[in-house]
């Protein structure tokens, strides 16, 4: 499958010139990427690295070592399963494996169709509502297996 | 028509358990018959907390509390204190209060909250600097510039005994001098507000609901310190409290609070957000520092302290959310103010984050000394669904467990390091009877071997190794000399491991090993685990006497574990079962159970 | 009406106190206070905000402010909404969602008499005015 190559905006261009003399700059960089394109794309690391004159080696370290980058795009709805500790004592691993079986894709992966993908993040701070899944911003709490099904087919309808 | 009085019975669990309804009941009763159903009306409220002394009942406007309210009591109190207006001496939880009719804002003792990191929260708007300002807000600044040195400033937060709320405790008045002594220069203040601890949300809440109390926090510290930056280090994972900072640090600049000459005070000083990216290790100072100029999340050896050479080399002193927080306060009202709150060794208050099988969970705020079982069953609302308290959890991935014979421990830092836990950020996770220690224990291990940097070999390998035998325990393989080997390994991890990250990962396991043993030999010896969690261990069973032989189990089972005949009880062969649980599920009869 | 964002959310309140003079606090005696804290506006703070905009506007009520706030720390009752109306007690409700938003506004707002079931406590005294 031929992948389409992510082409710089110029507004990230801007905001790469405007960080540029500032130490420290990578990380906001790089979240400013993600920001654009939902990852950080190969091509667009090779250009920042450019612009920042930052060998690719130290930018690539940078993103594999903090969990919120991500070197692949996400499923149009990415469903984050938190597993805090609150979430984990009241059932989230039992919701993550309901949402990977039913979706057929494990963690930290895109389903064929590009719809979904599943991830475990860590505490989203809404601990009364455990356990939790937040999609694309939507926050659906109090959860049980049996609402997984319901959940999917709600996001499946919006197309 | 307006009602004159309210009569607030609490409807919470416990109360209604404790005889709440009938005390309802005969309220209205003793209301129509005195004549007074239109001037009273009763309200059942959510819980008040205060579990353990209810019923509770609350009259407003004046605020009276009763406790332990009975239904015979109901009478007295309709007659006495709504006819005529006089207290119910001997309902009330403090004899002082019955002296006389007082105001709600006047009558602190039954609530065991005190407030001073969450003073605003939940009170102002966020977003209005004027909201802040009109609580006292800034007002530590002017007195800070205008009327004190910066060595005073550091006395007096030295004096005021307050210590760093990220978890160790180190005083922070000390961090203050040691950067105020290193030469002038280029300085800078860093507010830690990257909460990475999985269970952990009070310092998001004071970012979002109080922002401004940072700001003005991080300038008394620069200017106590002799920084004119600031930065604060917070996890993008929080896009409202960012937003908010943000708003926050502009109304600031407009109304000249931050920037150059502050109050026409001649001191100039400004903050930048940068964000954090998910590594839990970057709560560690010097990986923070790192973080911030760009790299790797990876801790340095310290000494040198960040205070002598921090951020680009330079004395950096790093703060987190909760600490700076009581900063105005402590200048607004005195270091002698805040220094009678609390226990000898530790000062002030202590925000919780609640959680986990209890029935009120949220954000607490208590003075330090309070103890576990207060926080739980006064605040709390004590367990969910009627289950038993099994253990509390302090600390997060670093910290330990809490059995129930230390409820009464008043909580401070050395008592909890005492019974073999941290103060830690402000995670208090409380688990029940179908939580399992050595699963918890491993799920901790998880996170830290996850979120280990990987930079020094007794964490990157102990750690993996401490999770290998904890999931070797679980799954029903693991031996007595485990124990010895998951001992051995925490020891040396605690010794050896360059940053608090490694030093403190095998506290869950120890604290576990050292209140629960019983379980973890369970799990080894009886190869049972008695939560039921451990999914390797669950026995599932067909009781003959229920099972009516209808197959659908049969049928149902992936691994064809499950054999019989028609009409006649069927039987599982464990060599098969793979514990899915889809017999008991499917079972119309009930005739399949787990343990 | 439609889910709001929290930009819709700002705009709808930016129109609103414009159109209902609701900048001025002075002449609002009566005021509603909502928790938007993440947790708040994950248990739904967003709709339990419209729903009280709505039901003020629909009874014609000109005097009531309606503010956010941050988390109040009540996370096992969100969203909670306080109400502040002259001549009766200051009460925190927990669990308001759209319906009881309705109520606050018709029961107690308009009919002054309190809610059932859903009143909290103030978690503690305020530091800021104690003396």
């Amino acid at each position: 499958m031929s992948k389409k190559l992510e082409t710089m905006t110029p507004e990230l261009r801007a905001f790469i010139e405007e960080w540029k003399a500032k130490p420290g700059n990578l990380i906001m960089v790089l979240h400013r990427v993600q920001q654009t394109y939902g990852y950080i794309p190969r091509e667009i690391a090779i250009e920042t690295s450019k612009i920042l004159d930052v060998p690719l080696a130290k930018i690539y370290g940078v993103i594999t070592f903090y969990n919120f980058f991500r070197l692949q795009k996400a499923g149009k709805y990415n469903v984050q399963v938190c597993l805090g500790t609150a979430c984990y004592l009241r059932g989230g691993d039992d919701i993550i494996k309901e949402f990977e079986r039913q979706l057929g894709v494990g963690l930290n992966a895109t389903t064929d169709d590009g719809m979904f993908s599943v991830e475990a993040v860590r505490c989203l701070g809404c601990c009364g509502l455990a356990p939790v899944a937040v999609i694309n911003g939507e926050v659906h709490g109090k959860l049980s297996s049996k609402d997984v099904t319901g959940i999917i087919k709600q996001y499946r309808d919006r197309g | 028509m307006a009602y004159e009085s309210y009569v607030l019975v609490c409807g919470g669990t416990a109360c209604c358990s404790g005889g709440g309804t009938t005390v309802v009941e005969a309220f209205k009763k003793e209301l129509e018959a005195a004549g007074l159903k239109d001037k009273v009306q009763v309200v059942v409220t959510g819980c008040l907390g205060f579990c353990e002394q209810g019923p509770i009942v609350k009259i407003l406007p004046q605020g009276t509390f009763y406790v332990q309210v009975k239904a015979e009591d109901v009478k007295e109190i309709v007659a006495e204190h709504l006819v005529k207006g006089r207290v119910v001496q001997r309902l009330c939880y403090d004899p002082e209060q019955a002296k006389k009719l007082v105001a709600e804002a006047n009558i602190p003792f039954y609530q065991k909250q005190y407030r001073i990191v969450l003073r605003n929260c939940g009170i102002i708007d966020p977003e209005k600097i004027e909201d802040y300002i009109a609580r006292d807000g800034y007002k530590a600044i002017e007195k800070v510039l205008f009327e004190m040195t910066p060595e005073q400033v550091v006395e007096e937060i030295l004096k005021s005994g307050l210590r760093g709320r990220g978890g160790a405790g180190f005083p922070t008045g000390m961090k203050w001098k040691f950067a105020q002594q290193q030469p002038k220069g280029q300085k800078y203040m860093v507010c830690n507000a990257d909460e990475g601890d999985p269970g952990a949300y009070m310092d998001r809440s004071t970012l979002e609901g109080d922002p401004h109390s940072i700001l003005e926090a991080m300038t008394i510290a620069g200017y106590a310190i002799g920084a004119s930056k600031g930065f604060i280090y917070i996890r993008a994972e929080y896009p409202l409290a960012i937003e908010r900072l943000q708003i926050a640090i502009k109304q600031a600049h407009e109304l000249g609070l931050l920037g150059d000459d502050i109050l026409g005070s001649g001191f100039s000083f400004d903050i930048e957000l940068r964000f954090g990216a998910g590594a839990f290790v970057c709560g560690e100072e010097t990986a923070l520092l790192q973080s911030i100029e760009g790299n790797r999340g990876m801790p340095k050896p310290r000494p040198p302290f960040p205070a002598v050479k921090g951020l680009w080399g330079r004395p950096t002193v790093i703060n987190n959310v909760e600490t700076l927080a009581n900063i105005p306060v402590i200048i607004n009202k005195g270091a002698d103010w805040f220094n009678k709150i609390g226990t000898a060794t530790t000062k002030g208050t202590k925000v919780f984050a609640l959680t986990g099988k209890v029935n009120n969970s949220g954000l607490i705020e208590v003075p330090m000394g309070t103890t576990l079982r207060e926080i739980i069953f006064d605040i709390g609302g004590g367990i969910r669904g009627g289950h038993q308290f099994k253990a509390a959890q302090t600390g997060g991935p670093s910290g330990g467990i809490i059995p129930p014979q230390f409820l009464d421990t008043p909580i401070d830092y050395e008592s909890l390091a005492k019974i073999g836990s941290i103060m830690g950020s402000g995670g208090l996770i409380v688990m029940d009877e179908t939580d399992c220690v050595v699963d918890i224990a491993k799920f901790y291990l998880d996170f830290t071997v996850d979120e280990s940097c990987g930079k020094c070999a007794p964490c990157r390998i102990g750690g993996r190794k401490l999770l290998n035998y904890l999931n070797k325990i679980t799954d029903g393989r693991g031996t007595e000399d485990d124990i010895k080997q998951l001992e051995a390994i925490s020891d040396a991890m605690c010794k050896a491991s360059l940053c608090g990250l490694g030093q403190t990962a095998s506290n869950p396991v120890k604290s576990t090993l050292k209140y629960f043993m019983d379980e973890y030999m369970e799990h080894i010896k009886d190869k049972k685990c008695r939560a039921g969690k451990c999914s390797k261990l669950i026995q599932y069973k067909i009781d003959p006497a229920k099972c009516k032989g209808c197959t659908m189990c049969a049928r149902k089972c992936p691994a064809a574990a499950i054999s019989g005949t028609v009409k006649q009880p069927h039987a599982i062969d464990q060599t098969k079962c793979i514990k899915c649980g889809q017999c008991e599920q499917t079972c119309k009869f009930g005739a399949i159970s787990h343990g | 009406m439609a889910k709001l964002t929290l930009e819709d959310l700002r705009r709808l309140r930016g129109e609103k106190q414009k159109a209902m003079e609701m900048r001025d606090a002075s002449n609002k005696d009566v005021q509603v206070i909502v928790g938007m804290g993440t947790c708040g506006i994950a248990a739904g703070a967003k709709d339990t905000f419209t729903a009280l905009v709505n039901a003020i506007s629909d009874k014609g009520l000109t005097n009531v402010l309606i503010r956010q706030t941050g988390c109040m720390g009540l996370c096992h009752s969100e969203p909670t909404v306080e109400v502040v109306v002259p001549g009766m007690p200051t009460v925190i409700y927990g669990n308001v969602d759209a319906a009881t938003a309705k109520d606050v506004v018709e029961k107690h707002i308009v009919g002054h008499q309190l809610i059932d079931d859903k009143i909290l406590d103030r978690p503690s005294i305020d530091i800021v005015k104690e003396a």
